[in-house]
């Protein structure tokens, strides 16, 4: 239950005064600013299984690939050529690695009175706030990545289309007390359109 | 046909007014009803072009080649369309029962559909042009549920629609059944020429207008080019019915208020009478095109949940429903003051620094909130500005991309029901959107608990 930073270097920053001269506002006063307000909440992190599961994902894709390319240079033209492209596909995979590491950690959400919030990206980021009574259904899904690590995505649906509350990579246990959470309060709230 | 009808068929073309009234007043009470039987004539009505196109095409390739081919399947085929038809009519019939309208109809696979008449989100009264020369028209239920079929009484006698729709009205509101249909008050109505004039300069029509003729002049100068134009005739006549679509559906519509909501009533051949109920919008567009601001037009369009996308009528499905095809501000001000009550104005302006993010679109960012509705503007040509009932609001978002963190400012959506609007209130500096980020959701939880209700 600890809050999770999104960004690290916040720490490090100064408050910047406000003033509308400056066109551009320092980023990393920014982040500090939303970390602040984030920092209100009582953020839950999805399961630590989440990036095991990531990177297994990764390495399914990524090492296969790597030694058929490997393989097929090696082939076809030299040996070195052969291991370049080997080593190229796993430098991609290992700064995707770091992409993936750094896209888990800003996954969040917190179940406050009468809403949902749930935060997630990293480059674009995304709050959604879900109020209970607004829910017509929630659903669980675990694909077979998902039932390997013991993991389940819950999903909290609306009328509107565009809402998007989904929560990968929480415990199966802690996915069914979200869903019977989520469905009690739903019913308790439930106001019709 | 008539062997097998139940007692009290309504509309049985012999029955005269009274009696219909009364076997109305009966089917609010109970008991199984049939439709109109000439409506699968109607229902046909679609399919008898192709029909004719059939035998006609036959006829020709008879006459050349002289031979019978066709000439005992031809007949074949309009007997099994009359025949799908009367059975179909056979086999439906309708009840209203416990506060609940439902159909059942299909002979090999039944279905039985009930409409729970509480949950109904809009009436309309649509009626065909072989319909309306038939005195029939269809009554279609709109419900809540975005991707589940609209209820379809088709078709009745249209006195008997008219009442019908009024008693389930009447019933979806908890008013006493035997309530006299609600005087209306008539707000205005779309003068003809206006209408014109604006499809002339709204939105593609200038475009269309342009390409029509360009093709024209390209046929008649170069006479080759003909049967390279094959295509641009096809092309045209997709342009023509769209043009006539828009034209039919804003044709002397009148908007009336009444104390179930406002009705709606517009058409050239094919009329449709709709009622929007008070406090079931879920959001309302304001749209000022390009060459309509020098005159001062603008559009009134309204997203009420469970407008249904029918494959029939293409496109036109999937736009909201357009309550003022074009009016002048007052108007569209006083029929918002009445479907979306304290809606504020779009008075405060996107931070100076978001030119650099929207360049485009900059000057028409603006948005605005009062503790029931929150409005937004945008657009690059045209000015799109949409208001929001905060009780209608299914979910709030915050996103903000890399470049918008860069300048701080971030964009915040309240998600409505359905897929076409929601509020996007585009580049606000972050202060502001946290600042309603903390306030909205108390606001929408207070909306919600006291409703709009006139």
């Amino acid at each position: 239950m600890t809050p999770c930073s999104v960004d690290d270097n916040d720490a490090r920053c100064l408050p910047r005064p406000r003033d509308a001269t400056s066109l551009l506002p320092s980023a990393l006063t920014h982040s500090q600013r939303m970390d602040r307000m984030n920092d209100d909440q009582d953020w839950t992190a999805p399961s630590a299984r989440l990036l095991a599961m990531r990177r297994t994902q990764l390495a399914v894709v990524a090492v296969p690939s790597a030694v058929t390319a490997g393989l097929l240079g090696a082939i076809l033209g030299s040996t070195w050529l052969g291991a370049e492209l080997a080593l190229a596909i796993a430098a991609v995979a290992v700064i995707w690695e770091r992409i993936l590491h750094r896209r888990v950690k800003a996954w969040a959400y917190a179940e406050r009175d009468d809403d949902l919030l749930v935060r997630q990206g990293i480059m674009v980021r995304r709050l959604s706030v879900v109020p209970y009574g607004r829910m017509q259904f929630v659903d669980i899904t675990a694909g077979p990545f998902e039932r390997m690590f013991g993991l389940a995505t819950v999903r909290m649906h609306t009328a509107a289309a565009a809402s998007d509350a989904r929560i990968p990579g929480l415990a199966a246990n802690e996915a069914s007390r979200l869903r019977d959470a989520l469905a009690r309060l739903g019913e308790a709230r439930a106001a019709g359109l | 046909m008539n062997g097998s009808a139940p007692d009290a068929a309504v509309g049985e073309p012999a029955t005269n007014e009274p009696a219909t009234n009364d076997q109305v007043a009966d089917g609010v009470a109970g008991g199984w009803h049939r439709l109109h039987p000439l409506s699968p004539l109607v229902r046909a009505g679609r399919h008898v072009a192709v029909i004719l196109i059939i035998m006609l095409s036959g006829q020709v390739t008879r006459q050349q080649d002289g031979g019978t081919a066709g000439r005992y399947w031809e007949p074949a085929v309009v007997a099994m369309v009359v025949l799908v038809g009367v059975v179909s009519w056979l086999v439906t019939r309708w009840q209203i029962d416990n506060r609940t309208l439902r159909i059942e109809t299909g002979l090999l696979r039944r279905s039985s559909q009930r409409y729970p008449l509480a949950q109904i989100q809009a009436i309309d009264l649509v009626e065909s042009g072989l319909a309306r020369l038939l005195g029939l028209a269809e009554l279609r239920l709109r419900m809540a549920a975005s991707t589940g079929t609209t209820g379809r009484l088709a078709c009745l006698r249209k006195s008997d629609a008219e009442i019908l729709r009024a008693r389930l009205l009447a019933l979806a509101h908890g008013v006493a059944e035997d309530a006299p249909p609600p005087p209306a008050q008539l707000l205005f109505a779309v003068s003809t020429r206006r209408l014109v004039a604006s499809m002339v300069f709204g939105g593609w029509g200038t475009v269309q207008i342009f390409l029509a003729v360009g093709l024209t002049v390209v046929a008649t100068v170069i006479p080759a080019a003909v049967g390279a134009l094959g295509g641009a005739v096809a092309f045209a006549i997709g342009l023509a019915t769209s043009f006539w679509r828009q034209f039919n559906s804003g044709f002397e519509l009148t908007v009336s208020a009444a104390a179930d909501g406002l009705h709606l009533r517009s058409g050239a051949v094919q009329t449709a009478s709709e009622t929007i109920p008070f406090g079931r919008v879920q959001a309302a567009r304001l749209v000022e095109p390009l060459l309509w601001r020098p005159f001062g037009w603008c559009r009134l369009e309204v997203e009420v949940a469970g407008r249904r996308v029918r494959k029939e009528n293409g496109p036109e499905g999937r736009q909201l429903r357009v309550i003022l095809p074009v009016g002048d501000h007052d108007q569209a001000r006083y029929l918002l003051s009445r479907l979306v009550p304290g809606a504020p104005a779009a008075d405060r302006r996107a931070p100076a620094r978001a030119r650099w993010k929207t360049p485009l679109s900059y000057h028409f960012l603006a948005w605005g909130s009062s503790d029931r509705c929150v409005v937004a503007t945008s657009g690059r040509l045209r000015r799109v500005t949409q208001w929001v009932p905060l009780e209608k609001v299914q979910s709030i978002r915050r996103v903000q991309g890399p470049f918008q963190r860069t300048l701080g400012l971030a964009t915040l959506h309240l998600d409505t029901a359905g897929r076409s609007v929601h509020a996007k209130l585009t580049d606000l500096g972050i202060d502001d959107v946290d600042r309603q980020l903390s306030i909205l959701p108390g606001l929408c939880r207070a909306a919600r608990q006291s409703p709009y209700r006139p």
